[in-house]
């Protein structure tokens, strides 16, 4: 009984340690988050909550810490975060949901050509193509704007892709069957395609999702404005360059909201990703 | 209701002749069934009568008019398929109302040929279910009730029992027929099986590599089969085919193993003419020990199917020769058995083109 006792518990606590390494850093900046900027300066962070928390938030929501500095409050880089990741999500998922619709249902000249041509592109990170991509969004007059922001990195291949490999899975049957029943190529779209699609979507949205909040690059570079700025490179414009003391309150706080939308699309979309798993339907 | 008539129909993949040349007019409200081993074309043809596919040479023409550039939903079919190809997401009720809803049947209607339909075909109780949590037969019969809704010039059956097991195959097969028998409309039935195809059918075509083998009623197919690929095809067990020869006054056949048979008419212009002779297993009767013009053989193996008896046994030039006998088995395994050819049927069949020799 007893050996076989601790192989039962080895997984365990393996999990439970690695549990501790992912969420000891998240945990040093919730409590960090609620402490004022003194306690922390001085190097030594409680490991249980301060009474600063209220302040705090209020004080990045708005964007103010003390008297000193201005930051861009919480709440526009929040919006404009939000703003970016929806676009950047559905665009990608419109975009290339059609796409793989065209490849994967209809014969025309050249189809393979493009499909290939739509692969390649995963070859080429976002980094590679930046500098084409910033002069051709500053020409447009794009900077310091949300389609800026979102609309070089809608195109997508992995969904294309994605969703290309999933319809190739649907019984061509179902496409005949709807032939003959009347339906067109957008009506087939529209009432069998798309709600068959329903828990790929759901799931290309949570990934789609954060991808987008957590760009970095390409919104440092099209920005310059505080207004326009997103709350990934706002927070790390938040950390000075040793001239002065970080305000490491206020950074905590905006980091820890920061997570909310994530988080919140995670847990919001994974009742869909249950349902879709129950349904099962194919 | 429509007639469906398909005048020299061929279909080609590049080079490759899949169809070739297809005539045939089917009667308002007959059932037709396209009968073939798998790769024969039968299918093909189905699915060019649907629009699914192009047709390459010839004509389609559905209640008298040509379809051949006509789009599936205008031709005024309804399709069933071997996998059902029912819409996942939607009830039963939506799936058979579809296409209704497509074609801007008012809601009342709708809902009125939809019940009728599930009346029919007893599916009352799941109009709201999806296709998931139906069994294969309750989805076939959903499948039917979208093509029964359209209330088309012709239904178009694609091998749709061939996903069921055998028992729900057979209780199927007697409603497709009670069905058919019911509402009158035009049937074009794809099968493979050959029982299936001898239960449904007023008419039977049968096919092989893309040809029109035989064009008749079951029991015509059965008692004067068109070739020796059709004889082989329609029977279970197949008949027995041997080489022979018709003798120098064309009054009997005789074959390798020295047996005489006599031709129930004597055709003199055939005197000397080599032939394959076909004889059913079931046409096949136990005689005396030694009879001349008898087949003795020893038998190989016997199966019995309770009902009847299959015995397959071999003629002393190696030739096997399968026979069928009522009731349970009377011989065994290693027995010797002479067996005769029953009220002279015998199918006689040209051996080089392999048609059959009237």
């Amino acid at each position: 009984m007893k050996p076989t006792r601790f192989i039962d518990l080895l997984p365990h606590i393996v999990l439970i340690v690695g549990v501790l390494i992912f969420a000891y850093p998240i945990y040093v900046t919730l409590i960090g988050s609620t402490w004022d900027s003194g306690t922390i300066g001085r190097g030594g962070l409680p490991l249980w909550p301060g009474g600063q928390g209220l302040t705090n938030y209020a004080q990045a929501w708005v964007g103010e810490a003390g008297d000193r500095a201005m930051y861009t409050p919480v709440r526009t880089m929040m919006l404009n975060s939000l703003v970016m990741a929806l676009s950047i999500a559905l665009g990608k998922i419109a975009i290339s949901i059609l796409s793989a619709y065209a490849v994967a249902f209809f014969r025309f000249p050249l189809r393979m050509a493009f499909f290939w041509l739509i692969f390649i592109t995963l070859m080429l990170p976002v980094e590679v193509r930046i500098i084409p991509t910033y002069k051709v969004v500053a020409d447009l007059g794009l900077i310091n704007s949300y389609a800026g922001l979102a609309i070089p990195l809608i195109a997508s291949a992995t969904a294309t892709l994605l969703f290309r490999q999933f319809f190739l899975t649907i019984p061509d049957e179902l496409l005949e069957a709807a032939k003959i029943d009347g339906a067109g190529p957008v009506r087939f779209f529209i009432d069998v395609v798309l709600p068959l699609s329903r828990t790929n979507i759901a799931a290309l949205f949570v990934i789609l999702f954060i991808y987008g909040w957590n760009q970095y690059l390409w919104p440092l570079l099209v920005t310059s404005s505080g207004d326009m700025e997103t709350i990934v490179t706002g927070i790390t414009k938040m950390i000075g360059t040793g001239e002065s003391a970080n305000d490491w309150h206020i950074i905590m706080a905006t980091t820890v909201l920061a997570m909310l939308p994530p988080v919140a699309v995670v847990v919001f979309m994974q009742r869909w990703f249950v349902k879709g798993l129950v349904d099962s339907e194919k | 209701m429509a007639t469906v008539e398909i005048r020299n129909v061929r279909k080609s993949y590049g080079p490759v002749e899949a169809i070739k040349g297809i005539d045939i007019a089917i009667q308002d409200g007959e059932f037709l069934v396209l009968l073939g081993p798998s790769g024969c074309g039968k299918s093909t043809l189905l699915r060019m009568v649907a629009g699914l596919e192009g047709i390459t040479g010839g004509e389609i023409a559905i209640g008298g008019r040509v379809v051949n550039h006509l789009d599936p939903k205008d031709r005024d079919i309804a399709m069933v398929f071997q996998n059902y190809a029912l819409y996942p997401h939607m009830t039963v009720f939506d799936n058979m109302a579809y296409g209704l809803k497509i074609r801007g049947i008012p809601k009342a209607e709708i809902r009125a040929r939809v019940d009728k339909a599930a009346t029919i075909l007893e599916l009352g109780r799941f109009l709201d279910r999806r296709p998931s949590q139906l069994s294969g037969g309750q989805r076939q019969r959903v499948a039917m009730g979208r093509a029964i809704v359209r209330e088309p010039a012709a239904f178009l059956f694609d091998e749709p029992l061939s996903n069921l097991d055998a028992k729900l195959r057979t209780q199927m097969r007697v409603e497709i027929k009670r069905l058919q028998d019911r509402l009158g409309i035009t049937s074009l039935y794809v099968t493979h099986d050959q029982v299936e195809a001898m239960t449904l059918a007023d008419r039977i075509l049968v096919m092989n590599h893309g040809v029109a083998e035989q064009i008749g009623t079951p029991l015509e197919v059965y008692q004067r089969p068109a070739s020796l690929f059709v004889a082989g095809f329609i029977g279970s067990p197949p008949m027995n085919v041997l080489d022979g020869r018709i003798d120098d006054r064309g009054e009997a056949v005789l074959l390798p193993g020295g047996q005489r048979l006599a031709l129930p008419q004597p055709r003199p212009t055939d005197a000397g003419r080599p032939v394959k002779l076909g004889i059913r297993p079931e046409h096949m009767a136990v005689a005396a020990e030694g009879l001349s013009g008898g087949f003795s053989i020893e038998v190989e193996l016997v199966e019995a199917l309770g009902a009847d008896t299959v015995v397959y046994g071999r003629l002393p030039d190696g030739e096997s020769l399968l026979v069928r006998m009522a009731g349970i088995p009377t011989v065994r395994e290693r027995d010797r058995l002479t067996v005769t050819p029953q009220g002279g049927a015998l199918h006689l069949f040209d051996a080089v083109t392999g048609r059959r020799v009237e």
